[in-house]
């Protein structure tokens, strides 16, 4: 989906015949440069998570590259191809721009669709009302801090349901912590209503458009948001038996 | 009262009303035995009222908001985080392995349903499966739990009403089922006995007695329940027709489960989603349309006589194998035993990695601190614990750590029903209504 018009290609895609898939292609999701991956995940480096200096073992040498998901290429397989078709089909109806969906990945058996915040909500309409999409019952919204030295480091992820099909569809909007602001889906799946208030929670997304986005887990009047990567884990050193361990958080990490 | 130093000196009247003026109106203390104090003072008819989160009907550390009028409900809003200990992020500090041990502390009373959805997940990660007879034990595992989860609902529900023998009776019989937990993985609950892979270990020799003697138990104690509250006059009345939801307002607001089958759909992950080998069993999802407590009652019910039913089955089908993967660079390399001091590494192994093998001294090291790597990426698994979809969402960054965990908790998502069950019903019927949703705070918080 990355490529324009690749699905015009006959052979190429099973879809390739339906009707009307000239017009799809016009909003085909143009996607990102070659050279500008969505970066995802951060560099590993040192193996015994030493930092800076301090660190003679050689361990600390090891540098290991982001993970960013590969773009999918159509065909997709299975019925990816058709849901992708029923969505963009939607999504020319509903005047949504077909670069609102900046990648696709299949991985593991399941889709990823990383959308353009601006049009989560709309998208989601989309899904929930499609003809031949109906997801009718949002699963689950989550959080991802990918780490501090990741440009749009906080994802939100959105788990899509639908009973008619028996399909699951990912979601995921990425921003920065600048400016972490994301449109709320409550209007769409009321469900979200929760869930996206422990994303404000715990990671410091702020959904637009939400009706009483307080916190929900910790306290009112709490400072930070517990799950960014940058917020410590906490805890105290135990002695047993005569020897000290350390917390958990600065214990030493082999990844 | 001459001093204000005095503790024991008492307060005027007038002293007591300055002190409940609020900017939103005159707060009372009530602690039972007091009422009076509100009916006799000025006030309208609206009262707002905190019930919990320390409330013996309230199932747990929730706490409910009412806003009545005389004893209709016009507003409810709940209020958690009580409970809520940071799993999700402590398992980014820890390996794969361990992270079981802490989903396992989730959903206290259905926590061998968390381990599954965890595993799971970490299994379509790493890509692999793990061996029939340790899905099967999965399964058998998983619905004695559910029979226990199911157990504690009707008994802490019976209790919130009232109906005190059902209480005693639905953890008797629970006592049984933990006991049978215990004999199987070892521990009552926080078990962390499905492990990525597989689980833990074998079961002991005489699990099929064991297994069966529970099943006889129930299948003699469980139409008790039918003779004690399907059809007690009283029972009925307080639930028929109450906390009523039906399909639409379920799927708005994420309801699966119970809730959702009691509104007659009939969306069971079981079925729709087969996983661990569902697909094998024969057995029948529950269904009703009435969307009220009394519903929810019956389908926990007829569900318990569904579990049984694929117990028996699992019986039959659970044939002598491996209970762990035969990759060595995942399969938890401890070979356990029961030796004089209780369950430990055999001393064979110990011997052998001591003495022997220094590959498998440091194998065994590397694989207990460090752990095994999973590739990047990112999965969701879902299962059908008692109180519906249970979904976890795992990303790994490919290290030895999960980069992300998070639990699509039922519990967490069934609560936000409750003020779309319990607006404009009476004040007693918001007790049925939280009983019928059956949260576990320690899922919803986690």
């Amino acid at each position: 989906m990355t490529d324009p018009g690749e699905g015009k290609e006959p052979g190429q895609s099973p879809s390739a015949e339906r009707p009307g898939d000239d017009d799809l292609t016009a909003v085909e999701p143009s996607g990102r440069g070659a050279g500008d991956p969505l970066v995802l995940g951060h560099e590993r480096a040192g193996m015994f998570g030493v930092h800076g200096t301090g660190d003679t073992s050689g361990f600390g040498g090891l540098r290991l590259p982001a993970y960013s998901p590969a773009p999918a290429e159509r065909p997709y397989g299975g019925w990816f191809d058709d849901f992708a078709d029923e969505l963009l089909a939607a999504m020319a109806e509903r005047g949504i721009p077909g670069d609102s969906i900046r990648q696709v990945t299949v991985d593991r058996g399941e889709m990823t669709l990383y959308v353009a915040r601006e049009r989560i909500t709309d998208i989601c309409s989309a899904m929930r009302d499609g003809d031949g999409l109906r997801f009718e019952l949002c699963s689950s919204v989550s959080g991802v801090d990918y780490g501090e030295d990741v440009v749009d480091r906080l994802h939100v992820v959105y788990h899509l349901t639908s009973m008619t099909f028996r399909r699951r569809i990912r979601l995921e909007v990425s921003v920065s912590v600048e400016d972490a602001h994301v449109p709320s889906v409550v209007s769409v799946y009321p469900t979200a209503d929760w869930q996206e208030r422990e994303v404000w929670d715990m990671f410091g997304v702020i959904f637009d458009g939400h009706p009483a986005l307080t916190r929900i887990l910790m306290p009112d009047d709490w400072e930070g948001h517990p799950q960014r990567k940058d917020y410590p884990l906490g805890g105290i050193a135990v002695e047993y038996k005569g020897a000290e361990i350390p917390p958990p958080d600065t214990r030493r990490s082999y990844s | 009262m001459t001093t204000t130093n005095d503790p024991y000196a008492g307060t005027t009247e007038a002293q007591e009303a300055e002190e409940r003026r609020t900017t939103e109106g005159p707060v009372y203390t009530v602690t039972g035995g007091d009422w009076d104090t509100i009916a006799n003072s000025e006030h309208d008819e609206r009262i707002v009222i905190n019930l919990g989160p320390q409330h013996p009907s309230t199932h747990g550390v929730l706490r409910l908001v009412l806003e009545l009028e005389g004893e209709t409900v016009t507003q409810a809003r709940s209020v958690i985080g009580y409970l809520h200990t940071g799993i999700e992020k402590n398992c980014e500090y820890r390996t794969w392995t361990q992270g079981v041990t802490f989903v396992t502390r989730c959903d206290y009373l259905s926590p061998l349903f968390t381990e599954t959805a965890y595993c799971l997940g970490v299994e379509k990660l790493l890509g692999i499966e793990a061996p029939r007879r340790a899905q099967l034990g999965r399964i058998l595992l998983m619905e004695i739990n559910r029979i226990a989860s199911h157990l504690v609902a009707l008994a802490t529900g019976g209790m919130e009403l009232g109906a005190l023998t059902g209480m005693t009776n639905g953890f008797r019989e629970r006592e049984v089922a933990l006991h049978l937990l215990e004999h199987l993985t070892g521990l009552r609950m926080n078990h962390a006995y499905i492990r990525p892979g597989g689980l833990a270990q074998d079961f002991p020799e005489d699990w099929v007695e064991q297994t069966q003697y529970f099943i006889d138990w129930m299948e003699k104690y469980l139409p008790g329940y039918d003779k004690l509250l399907t059809g007690q006059p009283i029972w009925r009345q307080r639930l028929e027709d109450i906390g009523y939801l039906p399909v639409d307002g379920c799927l708005a607001l994420g309801a699966t489960g119970v809730i959702l089958r009691s509104a007659g759909l009939p969306w069971d992950l079981r079925k729709t989603e087969p996983y661990c080998g569902y697909e094998e069993f024969d057995f029948d999802v529950p269904v009703l349309t009435e969307a009220d407590c009394f519903a929810r009652y019956k389908l926990r019910v007829a569900e318990m006589w569904e579990s049984l039913k694929i117990l028996k089955q699992c019986i039959k089908m659970m044939e002598p194998g491996p209970v762990m993967i035969a990759d060595r660079k995942v399969a938890w390399p401890a070979q356990l035993s029961l030796g004089a001091d209780g369950l430990g590494n055999s001393l064979e192994h110990v011997r052998k990695i001591m003495g022997q093998s220094m590959e498998s001294l440091i194998h065994h090291f590397k694989l207990v601190t460090e752990g095994f790597k999973v590739p990047p990426g990112q999965v969701y698994t879902a299962v059908e614990s008692p109180r519906g979809e249970l979904g976890c969402h795992l990303v790994s960054g490919g290290g030895t750590r999960p980069l992300r965990v998070h639990l699509r908790e039922p519990s967490f998502i069934n609560l936000q029903t409750m003020p779309a069950m319990c607006e404009g019903g009476m004040i007693a019927d918001v007790i049925a209504a939280v009983a019928s949703i059956d949260p576990v705070m320690g899922g919803c918080d986690r």
